[in-house]
């Protein structure tokens, strides 16, 4: 290996030391193309071909000429085109609210949206039914009392393609809210400064300064919220089809079912794919193109906006947006959990531990996918984190030649919807010579992939503050870069590794879309496990297993972000 | 004489030994009789546990989970469950995988078992109850599978939003246009109630039935567990269809829900239990598969789940209807795999999922 270093390289290095980088690199760009390029890879293959294997784009031609796929793929459009307006609209003004005016309680608002994005969609899509299904729901119950109206009237129906996206945004404004509220909080209070000394009100500040300065993360926000509604499985599989419609996620899902159609599902997958791809790229360009950079610089705390009677108004619109995420679904959990029958209002007089008995003591499965949950998910992040560490190091620093390939290869999966991924590896790994189905491996695999783009982004933002003058101090007292990143680097990036374990931990257990395509009965995890207890209608179990994975999940961010020497007050950031 | 009226009613399901008899024409005789001997518990026992993958709603299959290991400590059952055509496609996954991870099987879709057979990925083997007491139609001839328990699927609806006599009768009924928008109903391709529900009704009323049904703007759900606890959250008032065992379940635990035997004939299914030849633990898998067949657990399968039981011995509770008291559509699982594809395809576009 040592012999095909470049002569520059081997010049830098001090004698009987050896360098791993180059070892690192190559090992690290196989192991992502492995990771990324042999699904898709598979998924490609099968696409063009048949069922007995001879090339073909009948599977494309069905796809364009069926309207069994092509009404799936209008309402996925229509869905993610409005929920990504909404949690917009919605997102923006909190956003704003929390980091620049003087609204009290915003660190309790930061972390109640935080719940919000631990919640998975599918939780919250069950939690819904129980609070607005037209004629059980409590909330059309309470209409009725309070109205009076009769038995078959009713105020809301979640299963209709507005509640689908109503259930959609809740889950996924998180990632709108964390973008803009961090982009504001970093905007320097100068250019405001400069624009009040002009004569400009509040409002005009706000409206001429402030808000372009954080368009670009307004923008990205739109893109992540429209992606995320478009690939997610586990809402519209509770929402959509008890009302008789499919999404694409739901279809390329169905298509598994006996007799399986993988070629159609992977031609199915393939639109996802390259929309994704487009919107990515997209996205670059307008920013790219404007070059909206928020400078940082030493600036003063950002002026913050005294709302003064308008605070009245403020505090109810952002306690009406996180009941509908947090308050409302989390009552309807514990409702469902301790009453004898899930829409049934609890009472100290009717409440009953059946629930939970059954859950914990006769469900057969509960430990089994709690146990591999909490595995994948521990070692998911460490993987992940470590993977995203090193990964962000070789490209923030520049470090090798090729780090270019590397940081394209470690954003890739980011165009990668879940349940296309799951396809893809489905048909790589039930086939010689690895055949990884059946095992947990596969749904590592899965994870580490799946949030790859995420965790290196964070890291790489990370490296990009520690000045490598640290580093090269070390390197030039004769240490190699691994021993340089090890003493020097990791311990004044802990926080955000540790922010960056969480954000993987946390993901991996509310991943949905990509377990139900490679779990089977060994390797069932509770995300699985919810969707199946769904489809029996056994609310009570669900409820109880959503909050039991909820509470662990809460315990193991705390106890992690409380280990000595990580300092705490970790965020779970998005990108 | 329960027995003979069982078998007046069931004797559709003879259609599916008959057929699997002139399927193999040259077959070999069915094995021996197995019993449950202190030798096949001590190797049960060895193994410790057993995969039990089947279609009976959660909370019934737990309880016999439970019963197995309390009646023979040492050993645990895991009990997989999902809908009989999710079980069939997880089956067939999972052994295209070379992943063997089922034990014992058990299913509400009984053309299942004809596929396994034909694949050969079955074990003979016959329980000693199922030699001795079974009638022949319950029994596959050549031992790989017998008749655990039969369900039928029942029109039902929601005492408190619907009165007696403004409730349906017939499936002619759920066509009436008061009743858009207020039923649920269970699907196909994840059912083996259903889809052998859906064989039988487009074979009996066609298949324009299901296309007018599908104009009454149906709530559609995945298990037939899944409608009769709809009906007693109140969120439908009337189900298509749904286990006849849940509905029985709800309603003798006080929900308000009634049954409806529709007067063109109720859709009946047989659920056989069948052992895999590459079963992880074939000890345990022998052992429970005796076991599900014996009169105890064909008892608790009465008493607790409100199954219907094919042992002669197995006392039918007080206060049900009598299976021969029911008129019950013809039970064809030859006629349902040879069109189990074509369903789910039609079924899927009239109902649009």
């Amino acid at each position: 290996m040592t012999i095909a270093l470049p002569a520059q390289q081997m010049a830098e290095r001090r004698s009987f030391k050896i360098d791993f980088t180059w070892p690192v690199l190559i090992g690290f760009i196989a192991l992502l193309c492995v990771l990324i390029i042999l699904p898709m890879g598979w998924l490609v293959y099968y696409s063009l071909v048949d069922q007995d294997g001879a090339f073909t784009f009948a599977n494309f031609r069905q796809l364009v000429d069926d309207p069994v796929f092509l009404e799936p793929m209008m309402t996925t459009v229509i869905i993610a085109v409005c929920s990504s307006i909404a949690c917009c609209v919605v997102a923006a003004p909190m956003g704003w609210l929390v980091a620049r005016t003087d609204m009290p309680m915003t660190k309790l608002i930061r972390a109640l949206v935080t719940a919000s994005f631990v919640t998975p969609p599918f939780l919250g899509a069950v939690a819904w039914e129980i609070l607005a299904a037209p004629n059980s729901g409590l909330l059309n119950k309470l209409y009725r009392v309070v109205t009076g109206a009769p038995m078959d009237e009713y105020l809301l129906d979640i299963y209709t393609l507005p509640g689908l996206i109503f259930v959609i945004s809740c889950y996924t404004f998180p990632y709108v809210f964390v973008l803009i509220a961090n982009a504001l909080d970093r905007i320097p209070s100068d250019l405001e400064d400069a624009s009040a000394i002009l004569g400009g009100g509040a409002w005009t500040t706000a409206r001429r300064v402030t808000i372009p300065l954080a368009l670009p993360a307004l923008l990205a926000g739109a893109l992540i919220a429209f992606l995320q509604a478009m690939i997610l499985f586990g809402s519209p599989a509770i929402l959509a089809l008890p009302a008789g419609f499919h999404t694409m996620t739901t279809k390329i899902w169905s298509l598994f079912q006996y007799p399986p159609k993988p070629e159609l599902a992977a031609a199915a997958s393939l639109p996802l794919l390259i929309i994704t791809v487009i919107l990515l790229r997209g996205q670059a360009m307008i920013l790219g193109r404007k070059g909206y950079t928020v400078v940082g610089g030493k600036g003063a705390e950002p002026r913050l906006i005294k709302l003064g009677w308008w605070l009245v108004p403020a505090m109810t619109f952002v306690t009406i947006v996180l009941m509908l995420p947090v308050f409302l679904p989390y009552f309807a959990l514990f409702n469902a959990a301790f009453s004898p029958i899930a829409t049934t209002l609890v009472t100290p007089w009717n409440a009953t531990m059946h629930n939970v008995w059954f859950t914990f003591f006769e469900l057969s499965s509960t430990k089994t996918a709690l146990k591999n949950t909490f595995m994948l998910g521990a070692m998911s992040a460490t993987l992940g984190t470590l993977l995203a560490l090193v990964i962000s190091y070789l490209t923030a620093r520049q470090a090798v030649r090729g780090h270019r390939i590397l940081a394209f290869l470690a954003t890739a999966p980011i165009a990668i919807p879940g349940i296309v991924l799951g396809v893809g590896l489905f048909l790589s790994y039930t086939r010689p010579p690895l055949v990884l189905y059946g095992t947990i491996w596969i749904l590592l695999i899965a994870y580490i992939t799946i949030e790859l783009p995420a965790a290196y982004q964070q890291l790489q933002s990370a490296f990009k503050s520690v000045h490598p003058e640290l580093e090269e101090a070390s390197r030039m007292l004769g240490a190699t870069r691994l021993r340089a990143l090890r003493d020097i680097t990791a311990p004044l990036l802990k926080t955000s590794v540790l922010a960056t374990w969480c954000f993987i931990f946390v993901s991996t257990i509310r991943e949905l879309s990509a377990a139900v395509m490679l779990f089977t009965s060994e390797t069932k995890v509770v995300s699985v496990l919810i969707f199946d207890l769904k489809e029996s209608g056994d609310l009570g179990a669900i409820s109880v297993l959503g909050l039991s994975m909820l509470i662990l999940t809460f315990a193991v961010v705390i106890g992690v972000s409380r280990i000595p020497g990580f300092g705490g007050g970790t965020r779970l950031r998005n990108t | 004489m329960a027995r003979f009226s069982r078998r007046d009613v069931l004797k559709g399901s003879s259609a599916l030994a008959l057929t699997t008899v002139y399927a193999t024409p040259i077959r070999a005789q069915a094995p021996a009789a197995d019993s449950i001997t202190p030798a096949l518990i001590e190797a049960a026992k060895k193994e410790g546990k057993i995969v039990y993958y089947t279609a009976i709603d959660l909370a019934v299959a737990e309880r016999i989970a439970k019963a197995f290991e309390t009646k023979f400590p040492g050993i645990t059952v895991r009990v997989e469950r999902t809908g009989a055509e999710r079980v069939f496609q997880r089956i067939g996954q999972e052994y295209s995988s070379r992943i063997h991870a089922v034990d014992v099987v058990n299913s509400s879709d009984a053309a299942h078992f004809i596929v396994w057979k034909r694949q050969g990925i079955l074990a003979a083997h016959v329980p000693e109850d199922v030699a001795k007491h079974y009638a022949a139609e319950h029994k596959d001839a050549d031992g790989m599978h017998a008749n655990f328990r039969a369900g039928m699927s029942v029109i039902g609806y929601n005492t408190k939003l619907v009165t007696a006599a403004e409730a349906p009768k017939s499936f002619a009924d759920l066509l009436d246009p008061k009743w858009a928008g207020k039923m649920v109903k269970a699907h196909p391709g994840y059912s083996g109630n259903v889809m052998t529900a859906t064989f039988q009704i487009t074979r009996d009323l066609g298949w324009e039935y299901l296309e007018k049904l599908a104009k009454q703007r149906i709530m559609q759900v995945q298990s037939s567990t899944d409608p009769p606890k709809k009906l007693a959250l109140g969120e439908r008032a009337v189900m298509v269809d749904g286990n006849e065992y849940n509905a029985l379940q709800l309603k003798e635990k006080g929900d308000p829900i009634e049954i409806v035997y529709p007067t063109e004939g109720t859709p009946m299914a047989v659920g056989p239990n069948a052992v895999f030849k590459a079963a992880p633990n074939p000890n345990a898998a022998r052992l429970f598969n005796n076991w599900c067949f014996t009169q105890e657990c064909q008892q608790l399968i009465i008493d607790i789940g409100a199954l219907r039981s094919l042992h002669p011995q197995a006392k039918e509770k007080v206060g049900r209807r009598l299976l021969k008291d029911i008129k019950v559509m013809k039970d064809d699982a030859v006629g349902v795999e040879r069109t189990a594809a074509e369903i789910k395809a039609r079924y899927a576009k009239i109902f649009g999922v």
